[in-house]
């Protein structure tokens, strides 16, 4: 896919329309993560419960469409699962960024399979993966 | 606006591209890539070394493009002209060979706000290792220094004061002359990054009052990895070495060493004599066409872009209203639209802009900007790519979901 049409079939709708954009009361974790190449930050809040089921999670911080928008659809596919298929799901997406993941896994993935095609812009792949890696920063060791 | 330019440039014959990166790095003429090549198909050898023609020769070509570029700046001795790998490396050589050296504790460094990381962070260096304290001129919003700003913060006790004379987001002049004559006044040493001005006009060292100057090769026309500094001869002779090595002795013992005559000292290793060659026949490329020329052909091109950004609904731009102090760059923003999406979808266009902090971090907070786009001309632009990048740039919030 070209970047116009990912912009026009998936980025737009959650960067303009997020579903998980804000602040969360008491959230149980708080992570921050920075995209160097251009200094946009990004910082998750998760509450999640005893049984390691993230209950609901919410994102802040400014950034690129890109960022923006693959941290909210990540967000629509852990809410619900546990930290630890949330970790897994993490390592699928940054697989698939690589060209590495089956079509198995990247069905797994629902709507953020629509990313698959930022691999081939480098300068946006940081855009892509910003928020899974703080996703995964904030799981780590749950 | 005919452009008899572009048939210098090979990678400007492909048409559906529009190169508006320029203050990044500029593209090269053949006539360039020439001189390069004629460098290593007839005389490769290592300067400086040989007893042999070619080795000869290739001092020759290397030291004639010492005297170009001498000439070019108005040094008055070529020895003052020290070839390094960029303007990067060249502020780091001031750092280490000299301000290390000279400056202690309680000592003033001041540069501006609107300064490259380049001419920040070496230093930031200096101030943690000396113990000098690091200052800043502030400028308004627009890019503007007052000459009370910078009677505050130069005072007695100031003894490196570094400010660049076109900056790179804005594109503004900045008030070079009072700054450097307010410096010596109070007995600081000088250095004026000129990386965004030589390309676009003229530049005299010691009309500019710089002590020290330093530039990059490859934004005017050379090719990358050639760089100069600039440093007045009784500086200079009074510095340590930055890098020891090959090339910048006289005689060696098992403990000890004798450094070579000036320039050589600062030059260790082989050096880039293609490089050096290469900057040379870009200076002659330059000079051929004339800053006249460049300024003309800048000055329009800005002016359309100026006048093109105000006429998109939800775009500005930043730095000053008037065109002939943009040094030919236009940095903008788009409400709504992150400068990566809007580099992003003019790429889809074939249009080459940059999108971030440019390495003006503070400049950016300053101004309370998060990151900026930026289009920036060279004199090979012309009017019908100005004109379609404004068309692309009227569409870019549709293509970013937006109804209006
Ligand atoms: C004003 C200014 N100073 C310094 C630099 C650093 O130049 P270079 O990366 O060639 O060392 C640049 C270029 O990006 C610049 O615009």
């Amino acid at each position: 896919m070209e970047i116009k049409d990912i912009y026009r079939e998936i980025v737009n709708e959650h960067n303009l329309h997020p579903s998980h954009r804000g602040e969360m009361e008491n959230p149980t974790k708080v992570m921050a993560g920075v995209n160097p190449s251009c200094g946009d930050k990004l910082t998750l809040q998760f509450r999640i419960n005893d049984d390691g089921i993230i209950e609901d999670a919410m994102y802040t911080g400014s950034g690129c469409a890109v960022s923006q928008a693959s941290c909210d659809m990540m967000l629509d596919l852990v809410i619900g699962k546990t930290t630890g298929e949330a970790e897994r799901l993490a390592n699928i997406f940054t697989r698939m960024i690589k060209g590495e993941a089956s079509p198995e896994e990247l069905e797994e993935l629902e709507e953020s399979e629509a990313l698959e095609d930022i691999a081939h812009m480098p300068a946006r792949v940081k855009c892509a993966v910003l928020g899974w890696h703080t996703m995964e920063k904030l799981v780590d060791g749950d | 606006m005919t452009n008899l330019f572009k048939k210098d440039f090979p990678i400007l014959g492909d048409d559906r591209y529009i190169y508006f990166d320029n203050a990044a790095t500029s593209q090269r003429p053949r006539q360039v890539t020439e001189a390069v090549r004629r460098f290593n198909d007839e005389t490769n050898s290592n300067p400086l070394r040989g007893l042999y023609q070619w080795s000869v020769e290739a001092t020759d070509r290397y030291e004639a493009a010492r005297h170009r570029v001498a000439g070019f700046i108005g040094a008055k001795h070529d020895e003052e002209i020290i070839f390094t790998r960029n303007s990067t490396e060249s502020l780091n050589l001031i750092a280490y060979s000299w301000a290390l050296d000279n400056l202690t504790e309680g000592d003033r460094i001041v540069i501006t706000v609107l300064e490259h990381h380049s001419d920040i962070l070496p230093w930031q260096m200096v101030s943690k290792k000396t113990g000098a304290v690091l200052d800043y001129i502030e400028c308004d919003e627009k890019g503007g220094i007052s000459d009370g700003e910078i009677e505050k913060k130069i005072v007695p006790g100031t003894k490196l004061v570094c400010c660049m004379e076109v900056s790179n987001v804005l594109g503004c002049r900045l008030p070079v002359e009072k700054i450097t004559s307010r410096a010596h006044n109070v007995g600081a040493v000088t250095v004026v990054d000129a990386a965004q001005s030589v390309p676009h006009r003229p530049v005299n060292v010691r009309a500019l009052g710089a002590d020290f100057l330093v530039f990059s090769g490859h934004k005017l026309m050379a090719p990358m990895g050639i760089g100069v500094l600039y440093a007045k001869l009784s500086l200079l002779e009074n510095m340590t070495p930055f890098l020891r090595g090959g090339e910048m002795i006289e005689s060696v013992t098992r403990y000890g060493a004798v450094w070579a005559p000036l320039p050589q000292r600062f030059e260790a290793g082989t050096v880039n004599a293609a490089g050096a060659v290469g900057l040379a026949a870009a200076i002659d490329y330059l000079e051929d066409i004339g800053f006249d020329t460049v300024r003309e052909r800048e000055e329009k091109l800005v002016s359309l872009l100026l006048d093109g950004i105000r006429s998109v609904p939800h775009a500005e731009f930043y730095g000053s209203d008037d065109p002939k102090d943009h040094g030919g760059i236009a940095a903008f923003n788009i409400k709504g639209c992150h400068p990566h999406d809007v580099a992003s979808i003019l790429d889809t266009e074939n249009i080459c802009i940059r999108a971030g902090h440019h390495c003006a971090q503070p400049l950016h907070d300053h101004l309370g900007l998060q990151s900026t786009a930026r289009a920036s001309v060279y004199f090979y632009n012309d009017e019908s790519e100005a004109e379609r990048f404004i068309e692309a740039l009227k569409k870019v919030r549709g293509w970013l979901g937006y109804g209006d």
